[in-house]
């Protein structure tokens, strides 16, 4: 599958096929504003989560007066309740640490178990690919349950260690599929030429496959470290006080108190938590996109 | 020489020499991804089978009771409509997020100025946390200042504000509307990568034996894209089916139960409620269900490739 794209693909880019056949005004209505529509439908809630976060109350709670999509007076008092007020500094360490952690870990142990599955191909190399597949499909919905159950034996309830360990299982999947691909799109020759150097089958994976694949262990280290930011189920099931709690159970959890909402600490809570995701997919969007899509594709 | 070198450091030379044989360094590559993954992955969802057999509660562990959890479970209303919202939630979202993400993705097809910009934007709503932006729609849909409600008040279409989340239809549709936003920007970014290995001369030569646009769509983009199709709507279907965060975030599973799936209420009863058996049970229960989302969607998609009897790679 990657062959054939890298071949079709240049092919692709410099024709621009039919597309000179379209008048600008009919292109203007069967492209450029329906995609409008879609881009202005797709980022209104970010707007919205922004936006409030800098609102005061009395203009939050005044629609006669104030119109809701402009700031009057902008204010940080949101911010700075969330900051100083709430755990909030806490749950953003402890999501950090468990993410990296949780990363890591995967990361690790997916670049071992590709290389063993593509390049050792020991018997069996090819089920427990397949395996490993599948076990990307079972959804942590009908794990956490027992998990839990796990996680009061072990006696590692309300620790990082609780979601460090259990994380990896929806990483490790996801990396290692990943990972095999990359490993498959590296020529076999090189290693071959290694081999008769007299290198050992670990130096060739240190010294040779790594560095050719590092931008799939980019794409691998990204994702998992997205996915873990994001992950609540686990972390609402196995986290019970505050001050061990990740971003998106504190916020929910902790910020919303009675019956009043306190929507403007409440947005400034999730836009201060899907910032570091937002830098970090700003920074590598063609990582993101090429592991999204290769791991459909493979 | 190797000799020379053999006699000073034989034990290191005879371990790494170990180290470098095949069998013995597949087992060991092979150990941290399988051990994780067999310990809290496969052995997990075996104990969570079981554990729907037994009368387990937190912090007191369960006997075999047998399917009296099943038997209950076909008498309790709340876990039959949390199946009838599971399903409607998972083919009505599943449906628009196709619909709408194969049109983005046809969009984005097309040359245009600030395409790699436009389509890194796209992505954002799939990569921001579920929770929180699922919190900014919570507040898109407040009874008293809701956005939306202002925008149609403005425009005249309605003259009392809406009560998304008060109404069991309602709230089911504000909850997809949500589930779909979020899900457009995968189902869309997946099968451009997919259009974009179709090579225009398809096109051309379709257009040269007359096919309109409809057709050339029909006929030449549809097939092209069914492989990667297949794929994406296993997953697709899979997440969707199996969501929790979404309705955790919003609305819990109100009002009356409306939008309770099989997941919120497996969590509701086994770790507020206790009950760790009966919503082992309940998790269970959407097994069967996603083995056969997977089977249909995968070899009902795929059948050309399948029946090809290359599906082997």
């Amino acid at each position: 599958m990657t062959d054939k794209s890298v071949a079709v693909q240049p092919a692709v880019s410099d024709s621009t096929g039919m597309a000179y056949l379209a008048t600008v005004p009919h292109r203007v209505v069967t492209v450029y504003l329906p995609l409008a529509i879609f881009l202005l439908v797709l980022l209104f809630p970010f707007y919205w989560m922004a936006i409030t976060t800098f609102k005061s109350n009395e203009e939050l709670l005044n629609q006669r007066e104030f119109s809701p999509f402009l700031v009057y007076h902008a204010t940080l008092a949101n911010i700075e309740k969330l900051l100083f007020r709430t755990s909030y500094p806490e749950w953003l360490f402890n999501t950090m640490v468990v993410a990296v952690s949780s990363t890591c870990i995967s990361v690790a142990s997916s670049v071992l178990a590709a290389y063993a599955i593509t390049r050792l191909r020991f018997r069996g190399a090819q089920v427990t690919g397949l395996l490993i597949f599948l076990a990307y499909l079972v959804p942590p919905s009908i794990l956490f349950i027992p998990l839990a159950t796990m996680v009061y034996g072990l006696d590692l309830y309300d620790t990082n260690w609780a979601l460090i360990l259990t994380y990896p299982t929806f990483l490790i999947p996801f990396c290692t599929w990943l990972l095999m691909g990359y490993f498959k799109s590296i020529p076999y020759e090189l290693e071959e030429c290694a081999l008769i150097d007299g290198a050992t089958r670990l130096q060739i994976l240190w010294k040779i496959t790594l560095p050719l694949a590092v931008p799939g262990l980019i794409s691998a280290g990204i994702f998992s470290f997205t996915l873990s930011w994001n992950e609540f189920i686990y972390a609402l099931a196995f986290i019970s006080s505050s001050e061990n709690k990740t971003v998106p159970v504190g916020v929910l959890t902790q910020l919303v108190e009675g019956d009043v909402y306190h929507w403007g600490s409440l947005m400034a809570g999730a836009l201060l938590g899907s910032l570091p995701v937002a830098l970090l997919y700003s920074f590598f969007v063609e990582y993101y996109v090429s592991s999204l899509t290769g791991a459909v594709k493979e | 020489m190797a000799v020379a070198l053999g006699r000073q450091a034989a034990p290191r030379r005879s371990f790494v020499e170990l180290l470098d044989d095949r069998r013995v360094l597949s087992v060991l590559c092979m150990l941290p991804a399988v051990g994780l993954l067999v310990t809290f992955l496969a052995y997990p969802l075996g104990l969570g089978v079981w554990l729907g057999f037994t009368d387990t509660k937190i912090g007191r562990p369960g006997v075999f009771i047998g399917i009296d959890n099943y038997i209950s479970l076909f008498d309790d209303s709340v876990f039959l409509l949390s199946v009838y919202n599971t399903l409607v939630y998972t083919i009505v979202a599943t449906i628009l997020k196709f619909g709408l993400g194969l049109w983005l993705a046809l969009l984005l097809n097309n040359s245009m100025p600030f395409k790699a910009f436009i389509r890194a934007i796209v992505l954002l709503p799939y990569i921001i946390p579920t929770v929180l932006s699922a919190l900014a729609f919570w507040w898109m849909y407040d009874p008293q200042f809701s956005v939306i409600s202002y925008v149609l008040s403005k425009m005249g279409l309605i003259d009392r504000y809406v009560d998304f989340l008060g109404q069991p239809n309602a709230a089911r549709a504000s909850v997809i509307a949500a589930n779909v936003w979020r899900g457009i920007p995968f189902v869309a970014i997946c099968l451009l990568a997919g259009l974009q290995t179709i090579s225009p001369s398809l096109y051309e030569a379709a257009a040269l034996d007359g096919a309109n646009p409809w057709q050339r769509f029909r006929n030449v983009t549809v097939p092209m894209l069914m492989p990667i199709l297949s794929v994406v709507l296993t997953f697709s279907v899979l997440f969707t089916f199996t969501d929790f965060q979404l309705i955790y975030a919003i609305t819990r599973g109100g009002p009356l139960n409306a939008t309770h799936l099989m997941a919120t209420l497996a969590f509701q009863r086994a770790i507020p409620g206790g009950q760790m058996g009966e919503g082992a049970a309940i998790a269970t229960a959407m097994i069967p269900f996603l083995v056969f989302a997977t089977v249909f969607s995968y070899y009902g998609l795929q059948r050309r490739k399948w029946q090809q009897g290359s599906a082997d790679d």
